[in-house]
């Protein structure tokens, strides 16, 4: 009787209940939407490398190295000669290490120059491996393994023809034509910029190269793959490489070893450390964001304790009726309070639905144009505590108005 | 005795100097229909309000039913509205947006009555009784004619079979024929069910149903405009 007193008279109420429904339920999915995308991108940063000891490059800031060796994010500054990384992972301390060049891209997907150790050494998320969804590593020259999201955005399958392109432009005028790379594998996504990455041999990305001066093709013929064999392709400089050591002990060890390298300026990185410092940097935007979502919140509660406020006046002869027949002040004062959860509960039935709705529509554009990788389970602990926090300041803002009513016992008429 | 005021006083916090009533002594007793008839503004609202427990005296002595309001407290003077009184207004008796029955079911709600099963054949006969078809039951109340709005708000008033019914000014928005189907069904129910009635009205011309007529300026010896 209770419940359905207070739902008939917010279904009379109509036009103000379902505006201060609207302002909360956006409200809501302001603050939701925030918190599950902060939430998100934090895991999905976490998640993108683990297992690496060290990251190497050029000596750079730490962020810059870590954004564009992980993230394929930013340019690199400098490359590293091949003699150093040569060097530097003959270490008796390092157990394996995976070298990197970067520089060319495909149809706006980078292209990474590697070898196949990154297939066998490299783990992301909780120390998983990465794994084929079809095919295998790269063998010769001219072979490429696709990132997940490459092969089903360009509709690429095993055997199909990839030609390269020279930048990181997503449409390069200069293209590495003459020399197509054959696709042998496809990786199974990972939910990291992996998925959004070319990956090729070291050899190969030397090969594309052979024929061109200061970045210019030059007019000459391709040079042949028979040719290519007999020379020994090596690489002279790539730009950076990771690291795994035989103990965790020595990261410290290395890293300065590394950092005081007399040869050439190196920047040694703890993927672990960067990516908090990331983190960190994200922090006050991160902040702002959950404070302006605050804010919204704050004004539609306002809203809703100011609408329900107008009601009380408009229901005073409703509510002396009540008192008449016996109810006393605290049914009334209750009734008010159920009144403003009904509304709260229903922006916040809607306010999720409408959340879930727009992250299925725009999780595919997200993680291809941003690398974001937002999954779609909006109701985690954090957010569950947030709905409990809307309901409590919904009571709260609600007290003036059922408190009117409570006091409303107007005297005489 | 069903009613019995003895030296009571009453002025508003606002106020506290001037009195609204002041009533030496008066009483009306067990299943007596009394018509009480004066000008609005002579503290009539008042005097029904402390009746029903809704105020209480600045001072004196407030009897209903062998009951002294005047020292319960709010809860128990709530209690003893919803248990023993039953009030019907000139207009807004009920709850414009809910059914008859929902309206007649909220009223019990607030006494401690019989069951649930009991309740929902008393309402039936009730809202029977009265001539509500039953096509209007479900509808909400403000939905239906005014005629019948003042009829159900009897059957909401009679619903915790009250000893003691107010009726303030029940029929100023109803016409002729209405006014007479009211009071006779409103009669008919009183004297059945051995109700004290205290009537209130200006229309002179109901006085007829009544035995007992008291004047409003002879019960409050506060004067209108002091």
């Amino acid at each position: 009787m209770f419940t359905r007193l207070a739902s008939k008279s917010l279904l009379n109420r109509k036009g103000s209940v379902l505006l201060t429904i609207m302002a909360m339920t956006v409200s809501i999915f302001v603050l939701l939407g925030v918190e599950h995308i902060r939430g998100q991108s934090k895991q999905s940063f976490n998640s993108t490398i683990s297992g690496v000891d060290l990251i190497v490059g050029a000596r750079t800031g730490s962020l810059n190295l870590l954004l564009y060796s992980v993230f394929r994010l930013g340019s690199p500054t400098n490359n590293i000669d091949w003699e150093t990384y040569q060097r530097v992972s003959s270490n008796a301390k390092v157990a394996w290490s995976i070298p990197i060049s970067l520089g060319d891209s495909h149809k706006g997907f980078r292209v990474m120059g590697t070898t196949t150790d990154y297939f066998k050494y490299f783990s992301y998320g909780n120390k998983r491996h990465l794994e084929f969804s079809s095919g295998k590593a790269f063998e010769h020259i001219f072979d490429v393994v696709l990132g997940a999201q490459v092969a089903k955005k360009l509709g690429y399958s095993l055997d199909d023809m990839v030609i390269l392109a020279h930048g990181l432009g997503r449409t390069s005028f200069s293209l590495h034509d003459k020399s197509p790379f054959n696709v042998v594998g496809i990786l199974a996504a990972t939910g990291t910029p992996i998925d959004q990455t070319v990956h090729v041999s070291l050899q190969g990305i030397e090969a594309i190269h052979m024929d061109w001066q200061k970045g210019v093709a030059t007019d000459g013929t391709a040079v042949t793959d028979t040719q290519l064999q007999a020379l020994e392709l090596k690489p002279k400089n790539i730009t950076a490489f990771m690291l795994g050591l035989t103990s965790r002990m020595a990261t410290f060890g290395v890293q300065r070893d590394i950092n005081n390298y007399r040869k050439e300026p190196l920047s040694a990185i703890l993927p672990g450390v960067a990516l908090s410092e990331l983190w960190q940097m994200m922090g006050l935007l991160e902040n702002t964001l959950r404070l302006i979502s605050g804010l919204i919140l704050i004004s539609a509660l306002l809203g809703l304790s100011a609408m329900m406020l107008a009601s009380i006046k408009e229901r005073e002869q409703e509510i002396h009726l009540l008192r008449v027949i016996g109810a006393p002040p605290s049914y009334l004062f209750l009734l008010i309070e159920l009144e403003a959860l009904l509304i709260s509960f229903i922006s916040m039935l809607v306010g999720t639905a409408a959340l879930y709705l727009c992250l299925f529509i725009a999780q595919d554009a997200l993680s291809t144009n941003f690398g974001l990788h937002i999954g779609l389970n909006i109701l985690s602990f954090n957010n569950i505590l947030f709905l409990l926090l809307v309901a409590g300041s919904t009571m709260v803002a609600a007290a003036i108005p059922s408190l009117t009513a409570y006091k409303g016992v107007d005297r005489g008429q | 005795m069903a009613i019995q005021l003895n030296d009571v006083h009453f002025a508003y916090p606002e106020a506290p100097n001037t009195d609204v009533l002041n009533i030496k002594s008066w009483s009306v007793s067990a299943q007596d229909q009394v018509f009480v008839h004066g000008p609005s503004g002579g503290g009539k609202s008042t005097l029904l309000n402390l009746l029903s427990g809704m105020l209480t005296a600045t001072t004196g002595e407030v009897n209903v039913l062998g009951e002294r309001l005047d020292t319960m407290n709010a809860r128990q003077r709530d209690r003893f509205r919803a248990n023993h009184i039953g009030y019907i207004f000139q207009q807004f008796n009920l709850i414009p947006y809910i059914d008859a029955i929902d309206n007649i079911q909220l009223a019990h709600q607030f006494a401690n009555k019989n069951s649930r099963s009991v309740l929902v054949d008393e309402i039936t006969s009730l809202l029977s009784t009265f001539h509500i078809p039953q096509t209007d039951w479900h509808k909400p109340v403000g939905k239906l004619s005014i005629g019948q709005q003042q009829r159900i708000a009897i059957a909401r008033a009679m619903i915790n079979k009250p000893q003691v019914l107010i009726a303030d000014e029940p029929t100023s928005s109803l016409d002729q024929k209405n006014r007479d189907n009211f009071m006779s069904a409103l009669m008919s129910l009183v004297s059945e069910h051995h109700i004290t009635l205290l009537f209130v009205s200006h229309d002179m011309s109901l006085a007829k149903y009544f035995g007992r007529i008291d004047a409003l300026s002879e019960i409050n010896a506060v004067r209108e405009g002091n």
